[in-house]
């Protein structure tokens, strides 16, 4: 039990924390100043929520890590992101598809966990819930401006969903340490958030004009520790400050 | 000697929010509590976003004011739950924030220009200078203006 805990901790915190660390890439790189400004904001949000669970994560873990130790100090293979939120950010159509697909997942997640057992992870979530209907609410108005926009923006808009599509289906896939986390009352069962998933994303997509895939194939084991390539580079980047000059702050 | 905690409060409400100076933390609500534990003031802060980046530099006011004050032993917590709301900011604090040029939270985004007191808004970009703002414009008067988001 502790460890499934523990893992779920890990598993919360990462994915706010990797897909923070990709959002931060675009900043002062993206097509437009109020989109710059868009994503900036919402990589501090999970930036904030990353801290959160990860510093609840080394407490529960009780060897005395902190929230800084978890990110900087971890190598990949320690990491329990979902693959999806390690992918590169591409176009900025793939971007916002990632997005959408995450925001729809983490806000039902965030959602049921405000009545989770574990009053630590409740008062959490109802803060990150509301952050997050936010991040939701304008991805998928994004999603739909694009999808049913020009020739090509529907055109990338739908090879993003494409490429996308067999990643997000991680989410919902439960091994061991999801059963007895669900068992516990901490966290709901993955595939219990896939309704909610469904209708917010199906309903979206169809007001975007943009085909549902029909590939069943699911990229797994991010939640377990096995990654792309990708999230080594990442890592590379985010932690060479303490990797190359331990305990500095300013 | 132990001071009493209506004159923390008080000095509080000196403390200016770092990014919104017009407004005290306290007009915010970002001041839950304020107590005693034994000879220790404790005082309770929630954040208004998770990753706003003033939540360090409000408890670095906070600390300051109070030791100024004369204050030896101080603690500050925070305090995740409730979380924090924009209903928790007063009628007179929303219209300090209007007189500043920004359009105080409310359900269905800005009533009204916080210029010129036109109605017809529209939204240049969801997120603004900081987290807690979005970006809007009067189409009477043509000034942009920053709204606080409801939350």
């Amino acid at each position: 039990m502790p460890d499934a805990l523990l893992t779920f901790l890990l598993r919360t915190g990462d994915n706010a924390l990797i897909l923070s660390h990709r959002l931060s890439e675009w900043c002062g790189h993206a097509p437009a100043l109020e989109e710059d400004i868009a994503l900036a904001n919402t990589a501090l949000d999970l930036l904030g929520q990353a801290q959160l669970w990860l510093e609840l994560a080394g407490a529960v873990e009780g060897k005395g890590r902190t929230a800084d130790n978890l990110a900087y100090l971890r190598d990949a293979s320690s990491f329990r992101n979902l693959k999806m939120v390690e992918r590169p950010n591409g176009d900025y159509g793939q971007t916002l598809m990632r997005q959408f697909l995450f925001d729809a997942w983490h806000h039902a997640l965030l959602a049921d966990l405000t009545t989770s057992a574990d009053t630590r992870i409740a008062g959490i979530a109802a803060k990150a819930v509301k952050e997050v209907s936010y991040h939701l609410g304008r991805s998928s108005d994004l999603v739909v401006r694009l999808g049913d926009g020009s020739e090509e923006s529907h055109r990338r808009m739908q090879a993003a969903l494409d490429e996308l599509w067999s990643y997000a289906g991680e989410c919902f896939v439960a091994d061991d340490r999801d059963k007895a986390a669900a068992e516990a009352g901490i966290a709901p069962l993955p595939e219990s958030l896939k309704p909610a998933w469904d209708r917010v994303v199906l309903d979206t997509l169809k007001a975007a004009t943009l085909a549902v895939p029909s590939t069943r194939f699911v990229h797994k084991g991010g939640k377990q520790g096995i990654h792309t390539e990708h999230l080594g580079y990442i890592l590379a980047e985010m932690q060479f400050l303490q990797r190359a000059y331990p305990g500095a702050t300013w | 000697m132990v001071i009493p905690v209506e004159q923390v409060w008080h000095w509080l409400d000196q403390v200016p929010d770092p990014e919104i100076p017009v407004v005290s933390i306290t007009d915010l609500g970002i001041v839950r509590d304020i107590s005693w534990d034994d000879d220790t003031l404790v005082i309770a802060v929630t954040p208004t976003y998770s990753g706003c980046p003033a939540t360090a530099v409000i408890n670095l006011d906070i600390e300051t004011a109070l030791r100024g004050h004369g204050v030896e032993k101080l603690r500050l917590e925070r305090r995740l739950s409730p979380p924090w709301t924009t209903d928790w900011i007063g009628s007179e604090a929303q219209a300090k924030l209007r007189a500043y040029g920004i359009a105080p939270p409310s359900a269905h985004g800005p009533a009204a220009c916080p210029h010129c007191g036109s109605g017809r808004l529209e939204k240049i970009s969801q997120f603004g200078s900081t987290p807690c703002k979005a970006a809007y414009r009067c189409q009477d008067c043509l000034e942009p203006f920053d709204y606080f988001k409801c939350i």
